[in-house]
């Protein structure tokens, strides 16, 4: 017995991330949530700036580049003017936690009820690597040459946390993709934050831990056992809130 | 009957009246009572307000919005509308029509609370990064203020550009008599999001930006050759010509007509399009104008470059171009025939 | 029997398929696609269609036909 799979025609074709980029299965799993959900043709995505934004490239659906950082803002007013639609906002770290850390945290304060997906990769993929909101301690970058140094970057973030703790939102998870199971596990939370959406209870916001084999110079194996044995230790994987559905 | 109102009240419901669904900003004086009408009247029509976190969240608020197919207005003030560049160049990249309101106060930096005219060239030219141009619409009374505002939604429709609506902080607190435009039930714009991709131009990535650029440029070509406004008081025999735009060009109306009744051939340009620059005005002119004088509410004269461009273009002698910026404030009528006699006693010297 | 059918164009050889079937049954070929990468084959006779490929592939190479 075995089940067919193949990628939604929403993304199905090449998209131009590195080799061993963990965007592609994220892009692919939000996909085949719209598709069991039968949002495919009711979907509307803001995309960040960075890597992300390769996902304009790919996606066969309204979307809208937006300026670097601005998505959350640009969800909003989708959000609210077309209420019916489905709404993501598909963003890195960067693009959502260091320059649209703003727009990111006003719109989950808001409880706005469009769902936020952000890849963190802990580092600036599309400039090359360079340090980020969510780079780890001692973790070397193009601007952390000798490794982070939290006593005078702050330490890294955690936005899934935060939302949960400190505002009403409606569902607040962060998945991983450095093997099959936690991919599986993703996806659930990303078919849950939609779900959310749907239901209209609230903002709902699915970080991923996403590998960056380019810019952490690894062979894309060793980049995802980097997430599993770094990365996750400071970025727990699970589900933080989980409001009831309207 | 006309009901008196205060300036920014009637932009507000202007607005409202000409269709617009979405407003998003962030408070700022002059300005404030815009967002303020606002935050109540668009739910009685059914529309979107949300008080952003910045103007720059606003903007982008307004970006969204408009690529939904809905008419979006946001408004500010000098410091505001810098911040909101990033979304206004956007905006022209994408080419989603919306307008932007700026009742300018005096000052660089955070600036003050005076009124003035010291973001002509930010708005004429364009304060964000690239290439592109906005319609800007300069009223000169609460009236022709709630007139511009439904032009400003038509143009930025028929054109898919940004309309800038400029006007001083002082329009914004006065009250005059005003009769509103009616009101219009307009259906969204045909292309916004549906979330079905039934359009396929906004956002999509392989674009050709050459091709893009001389369309967007043969575009704004069109915007200059039929979109001129201004209003012209005996310019055809004039030796001299002050020109100015908004309150002082309304009190440059006043000045030239009592210069006039006092003997002098003055006349008057009254810009209603900064940009595009109403060229077609100093066609009209006396060929053997002597000077043409900007009346200007700012410190360093930038209406001026404007108009010495147009007469180089329009007027085959050289016309001394002169400029006395008043700073900020509404200058008087009185103050403004004292320009005018300073020019021609030669006690001010042109800058073109 | 043909259990999954594979984009060759789309591989980038990142391996991450590889190491993800529990069969070994997929492994980089001796072809090289348009963008350069030295692409992956399927041994039809040790693949179960379990999808793992599917899963992890982040570049959409592979479908799984799957039992009718």
């Amino acid at each position: 017995m075995s089940k067919a799979k193949k990628v939604p025609y929403l993304v199905d074709r090449p998209m131009s991330f590195c080799p061993g980029c963990g965007h592609g299965i994220v892009i692919r799993l939000v996909a085949e949530c719209l598709e069991e959900l039968e949002q495919s043709d009711n979907i509307v995505f803001p995309i960040g700036v960075g890597c992300s934004s390769l996902l304009g490239g790919g996606v066969e659906a309204d979307r809208l580049h937006c300026s670097h950082g601005r998505a959350g803002a640009v969800a909003t007013a989708i959000k609210r003017c077309n209420p019916n639609n489905v709404v993501i906002s598909y963003q890195g770290d960067g693009d959502a936690y260091s320059i649209g850390i703003g727009e990111t945290t006003s719109a989950a304060y808001r409880n706005e009820k469009f769902t936020t997906i952000i890849i963190n990769n802990t580092n600036y993929g599309m400039t090359g690597g360079q340090m980020s909101n969510t780079t780890l301690p001692n973790q070397k970058t193009n601007t952390s040459v000798y490794g982070r140094d939290c006593s005078v970057t702050g330490n890294p973030l955690r936005f899934p946390e935060l939302a949960a703790d400190q505002f009403n939102v409606g569902y607040a998870a962060r998945g991983s993709v450095h093997d099959v199971a936690n991919i599986r596990k993703t996806k659930s939370y990303i078919k849950k934050a939609l779900e959310m959406q749907l239901s209209g209870a609230g903002y709902s916001v699915v970080e991923v831990l996403s590998p960056c084999p380019t810019n952490w110079k690894m062979e894309p194996l060793e980049a995802m056992k980097h997430i599993s044995e770094h990365v996750t230790t400071y970025f727990p994987l699970g589900e933080f809130v989980e409001k009831e559905e309207k | 009957m006309a009901d008196m109102m205060k300036g920014n009240v009637a932009i507000a419901e202007a607005a409202i009246r000409a269709g617009a669904r979405l407003y998003a900003g962030y408070p700022i004086t002059p300005s404030t009572e815009i967002m303020e009408y606002m935050s109540w009247r668009m739910a009685e029509v059914d529309g979107v307000f949300v008080q952003a976190e910045s103007e720059i969240a606003g903007i982008n608020m307004i970006i969204g919005g408009a690529a939904c197919g809905v008419r979006a207005i946001t408004a500010s003030s000098g410091p505001g509308i810098s911040l909101k560049q990033e979304g206004m160049t956007t905006l022209s990249d994408e080419e989603l029509p919306a307008v932007v309101v700026n009742m300018v106060r005096y000052g660089n930096g955070i600036g003050t609370l005076y009124s003035a005219q010291c973001d002509y060239h930010r708005e004429t030219r364009g304060g964000g990064n690239g290439d592109y141009r906005c319609i800007v619409l300069c009223p000169s009374s609460i009236q022709e203020a709630t007139e511009l505002m439904v032009l400003a939604f038509d143009l930025a429709e028929k054109y898919r550009m940004v309309s800038v609506f400029m006007s001083e902080g002082a329009l914004g607190q006065m009250m005059e008599p005003c009769e509103l435009p009616p009101m219009r039930d307009l259906p969204r714009y045909p292309w916004g999001f549906d979330g079905k991709y039934t359009n396929k131009k906004i956002g999509i990535f392989d674009r050709n930006s050459r091709d893009e650029a001389v369309l967007l440029n043969e575009k704004y070509n069109r915007v200059k050759e039929n979109e001129q406004r201004w209003e012209a008081n005996s310019i055809e025999d004039a030796d001299y010509v002050l020109v100015a735009y908004g309150l002082p060009g309304r009190a440059s109306i006043g000045a030239a007509k009592e210069l006039r009744a006092e003997g002098y051939k003055v006349g008057v340009i009254r810009v209603i399009t900064a940009w595009p620059f109403p060229e077609k005005a100093f066609e009209e002119v006396n060929p053997n104008v002597k000077g043409f004088i900007t009346i200007e509410a700012n410190a360093t004269g930038q209406l001026i470059d404007d108009v010495a461009l147009t007469a180089l273009r329009t007027i085959e002698n050289k016309v001394q171009c002169y400029c006395r910026p008043h700073v900020y404030g509404i200058p008087s009528v009185k103050a403004i025939k004292q320009d005018f006699i300073d020019v021609i006693n030669g006690n001010m010297k042109e800058v073109y | 029997m043909l259990k999954v059918l594979t984009s060759p164009e789309r591989c980038k050889q990142c391996s991450l398929c590889i190491d993800a079937c529990p069969k070994q049954a997929i492994s980089f070929g001796t072809e090289i696609n348009e963008g350069g990468y030295n692409y992956t084959v399927i041994d039809d006779d040790k693949c179960i269609a379990c999808g793992m490929c599917y899963t992890i592939c982040p570049d959409g190479v592979y479908e799984v036909l799957g039992d009718k």
